[in-house]
């Protein structure tokens, strides 16, 4: 559905932020052991970024297409999640147990790499997956 | 060995579905390696078990609750597990031939779910954790279910399924809660254990009962019988398998468990063996007047299956071999008669006595399969279920019961047994006789093609078994026997310790037999006079009638309370809320109140001023009248509200705040395009002036209950130790984070499992409105 309802000015930003905004959820879910964020936080800014493009296609789902299916994203977001308890629970420890290892990375300075992170990365998809399921379905037209 | 084997089952199973778009039909001589290798396994330990060391395994579990996956394979075990192999093997075997000509595309998932069965049964008979065993038991209810419903597109076979699932798992229940007081009374959750020194009580009696119940309905007792004619909607393997040979026998297997060590308390004679009786002779009245043959087993089965617990229930050293004998000997001649009737279906494509004709004549072999298998069911002579109710019938001549009891019990067991041989005669003429097609059916028989050898195999093993056994009972009476004395009440080598045999002289357990065989004789002779008797008799209110009401009465409650309690007025369920908030904890809080010291009314100005703003922003929005501006109001309250949190350092709580609040407002837009711009016409005053008393008491009370909550703090806050642990534990400075994904990580696995039900429940919700419109618009 192209036509009057389109507003350049949000469809030409919408676009122009898209990206950055992505990254920046990208930061917010990595930083987040150690500052503000966090896998919920970075899914809900993922979520708007992707709510800020459809918004400038009016929701046209025919905009979405080859976008993967949110369920798929919920989907994928539980069963990170549930992997990285059932993963530590094999590695001999209690169910959902964090580890972490401490890397120095040339160029990065120290890295700590964190088991949390994989289970924060579940969050993020599966709150990424919940926010376009909602708006995709609320979005389409109303009869 | 046990936990791997159990593995195995399930490996096997999941690539089953897999494996059946390359093998077809094949894939069941697949699915056989998980019995096969299970029989493999139980055939090298017998000797060890047999000699009273029972086959253990443990795996932790949840070791924070004391739970641990605690296997024990004793004698009984054993043979339990024999069963649920062997016949599970003949199954599969059988499956394969019973398939042919029929491709079915969910032959895989049939597969899978019978292995995925077999895996589930022979955890439930070797666990020994009582919650293991639970856990076991209603993983057969589920795999019941599956293979109930394998033909999803019946809608009868869909609500046998149900009705199935809903009544066993009803029973599944109560045996938890039964469960759950007998080890709590016991202080330990060991089966074995448990049962070596059981508790006493009232609490016992309690649990007790429980477990007797669920122990019913799968056992498909009165009056919780009806599922089990309602499930042979079921391939006829299935039901052979499930429905005959070992899923029934759960019930009939924890009734043998518990009745040596509670048999001679108060409530569990009476209870058992009433129920059994009852089943006894409501089964083998009603198989009388059957003319579908799987119909016509499916009630023998129900009969056999009270006649087990009447025999086990009694829980003294004789009851208990000779109900070990009468299980052995039903799973043998049960399990022929099914798949002898799959194959008459399968190649008759009837299984109507009224339409089957003279297939005795053509086909020998498979009619004296059958022959065979309906003797032993009958309890004739030189047949093992003979030697078997033999035991039975001795049990009850110097039995538990003081004076009438035991000569009622004794008179109830042989009028069962005679409809027994009446409805055993019933099968054998009606599947083989030549007797001609009843009025207006048209005869099928004579050209019924042959079944193939691999066809009648599995069914004529164990028939053939069944008549061995009979004639030289003595291998297998010493298995039996070993059998009976795992479950603890047979001494060594007493005189209930001695092997089975066919001959045990003129004893008045011979006697009974012989008046068994003759009343018997006569049913079958009179067999019309019986038929018109029962076709005028008034049918009592069945329990298929009773299911149906009691489901109806369900639902009739299940709608009043929902109109009641939901009545979709979002004001009024606000109000029930607060309301309820306001009263309940509110009366305490009346009483308790609290300032605490040196409480600060703010910190700054510009606190002050973000509150200012709120309150102007609150009341604006009550007074509002267009949606879109309301919506807009609510947001700045949010906003305004994560300003408060940035001030106080709550950085990671403002941040999800204002993201909930800005995508909050993108999802009230989009309903709004939904909604009308306006809201309601302004209702009256008296309705405005009690939203805002409740509105008020609301605030009241939070604010009241935060300040006693903040005075009245005696203990440590739980916060300051997360706060210490959160980077040397969790590697992590952010401890709001490292709380969400270390320490509370299950509580948020839940959370997040909640959100995507939600999200999926948005979705089916608004899709399911459009859906119906569209309809319309057709």
């Amino acid at each position: 559905m192209t036509g009057p309802s389109r507003s350049p000015i949000l469809d030409v930003g919408s676009r122009a932020v898209f990206h950055t905004v992505l990254v920046v959820a990208v930061y917010l879910l990595c930083s987040g052991h150690n500052a503000p964020g966090g896998g919920f936080i970075a899914g809900l800014v993922a979520g708007a970024a992707f709510v800020l493009l459809d918004a400038a296609n009016d929701f046209d789902p025919a905009a979405r297409r080859g976008r993967l299916p949110p369920e798929v994203l919920l989907g994928a977001g539980l069963a990170v999640a549930a992997a990285t308890g059932l993963t530590s629970l094999a590695a001999g420890a209690t169910f959902l147990e964090s580890d972490f290892v401490s890397l120095s990375l040339p160029g990065f300075g120290t890295v700590k790499a964190t088991t949390a992170l994989v289970f924060d990365v579940g969050v993020f998809l599966l709150v990424l997956g919940m926010v376009l399921a909602v708006v995709d379905r609320l979005g389409e037209e109303p009869e | 060995m046990i936990p791997a084997l159990i593995a195995w089952h399930a490996l096997v199973a999941s690539a089953a579905p897999v494996l059946a778009r390359r093998l077809g039909r094949r894939v069941f001589l697949w699915c056989a390696l998980a019995p096969a290798v299970t029989l493999g396994w139980i055939v090298a330990v017998a000797p060890k078990v047999r000699a009273g060391d029972p086959a253990t395994a443990s795996i932790r579990w949840v070791p924070a609750l004391g739970l641990e996956l605690g296997f024990r394979m004793d004698g009984f075990g054993l043979l339990m597990a024999g069963v649920v192999a062997g016949i599970g093997l003949l199954v599969f075997a059988y499956a394969r031939s019973y398939f042919a000509g029929h491709e079915h595309p969910k032959l895989g998932a049939l597969g899978a779910h019978l292995v995925g069965f077999a895996g589930a049964m022979f955890g439930l008979v070797t666990a020994d954790n009582v919650f293991a065993l639970f856990v076991f038991w209603e993983l057969t209810a589920v795999f019941s279910f599956l293979l109930i419903g394998f033909e999803d597109t019946k809608g009868s076979a869909r609500g046998a399924a149900r009705e199935a699932l809903l009544i066993t798992s009803l029973g599944g229940l109560a045996l938890l809660a039964g469960l759950v007081l007998l080890t709590q009374a016991a202080g330990r959750a060991s089966l074995a254990e448990i049962l070596a020194s059981p508790p006493r009580g009232g609490t016992v009696t309690a649990a007790l009962v429980l477990v007797v119940v669920g122990a019913a309905t799968k056992s498909a007792q009165v009056p919780f019988h009806s599922w089990l004619p309602a499930a042979m909607e079921a391939p006829t393997p299935v039901s052979a398998y499930l429905h005959s040979a070992t899923m029934v026998k759960a019930g009939v297997y924890l009734v043998a468990r518990f009745a040596p060590a509670y048999g001679a308390t108060g409530v569990w004679r009476p209870l058992v063996i009433g129920i059994g009786l009852a089943t006894m002779l409501v089964g083998g009245y009603r198989a009388l007047r059957q003319h579908d043959l799987k119909l016509l087993l499916a009630f023998g089965t129900i009969s056999q299956l009270g006649f087990l617990f009447v025999v086990f229930g009694a829980g003294t050293p004789t009851a208990t071999k000779a109900g070990t004998a009468v299980l052995l000997a039903h799973a043998l001649f049960k399990a022929a008669l099914f798949l002898v009737t799959g194959i008459i279906d399968h190649q008759a494509h009837t299984r109507d006595i009224r339409r089957l004709d003279g297939i005795g004549r053509h086909h020998r072999l498979l009619a004296a399969t059958g022959i065979a298998a309906a003797a032993s069911m009958a309890g004739i002579p030189l047949s093992f279920g003979f030697v078997a109710k033999e035991l039975a019938l001795e049990t009850w001549i110097d039995g538990p019961f003081a004076g009438p009891g035991n000569a009622a019990v004794l008179a109830g067991v042989v009028v069962a047994s005679m409809l027994t041989v009446a409805y055993s005669a019933r099968f054998v003429w009606g599947a083989f006789a030549a007797k001609g097609a009843f009025p207006g059916a048209r005869a099928v028989g004579a050209d019924m093609p042959a079944p193939s050898l691999a066809f009648l195999a599995p069914a004529a093993l164990p028939a053939a078994a069944g008549v061995l056994f009979g004639l030289v009972p003595g291998r297998i009476g010493s298995l039996v026997v070993d059998a009976a004395a795992a479950l603890g009440s047979v001494a060594a080598k007493g005189p209930a310790g001695a092997g089975l045999e066919l001959w045990h002289g003129f004893t008045p357990a011979l006697g009974l037999s012989a008046l068994v065989l003759t009343g018997g004789g006569v049913l079958v002779a009179a067999r019309r006079r019986v038929e018109r008797l029962q076709t005028d008799a008034p049918s009592p209110v069945g329990a298929a009638t009773g299911y149906q009401r009691s489901l109806e009465w369900l639902n009739l409650v299940a709608d009043r309370t929902t109109a009641v309690l939901q009545n979709g007025s979002l004001p009024t369920y606000v109000a029930v809320v607060t309301i309820t908030v306001v009263v309940v904890p509110g009366a305490v809080l009346v009483r308790h109140l609290q300032v605490p010291d040196g409480l600060v009314a703010a910190e700054s100005w510009v606190q002050l001023a973000v509150v200012g703003l709120l309150a102007v922003a609150v009341g604006a929005l009550v007074r509002i009248h267009r949606r879109f501006a309301a919506v807009l109001l609510v947001g700045a309250v949010g906003f305004l509200v994560a300003g408060l949190f940035v001030l106080q350092g709550g950085a990671d709580l403002a941040l999800t705040l204002v993201l909930i609040e800005t995508l909050g407002i993108v999802i009230f837009v989009l309903v709004l395009r939904h909604l009308p711009e306006r809201f309601r016409a302004p209702v009256g005053r008296g309705v405005v002036a009690a939203r805002a008393a409740v509105a008020v008491a609301g605030g009241v009370f939070v604010t009241g209950f935060l300040l006693t909550a903040g005075a009245a703090r005696t203990a440590a806050p739980v916060g300051e130790a997360l706060i210490d642990q959160a980077l040397p534990l969790g590697g992590g400075r952010n401890v709001v984070n490292v709380i969400l994904t270390d320490f509370r990580a299950l509580d948020t696995l839940g959370e997040i499992s909640v959100l995507l039900v939600a999200a999926l429940g948005i979705g089916a919700l608004v899709t399911a409105g459009r859906g119906r419109s569209r309809e319309e618009q057709r």
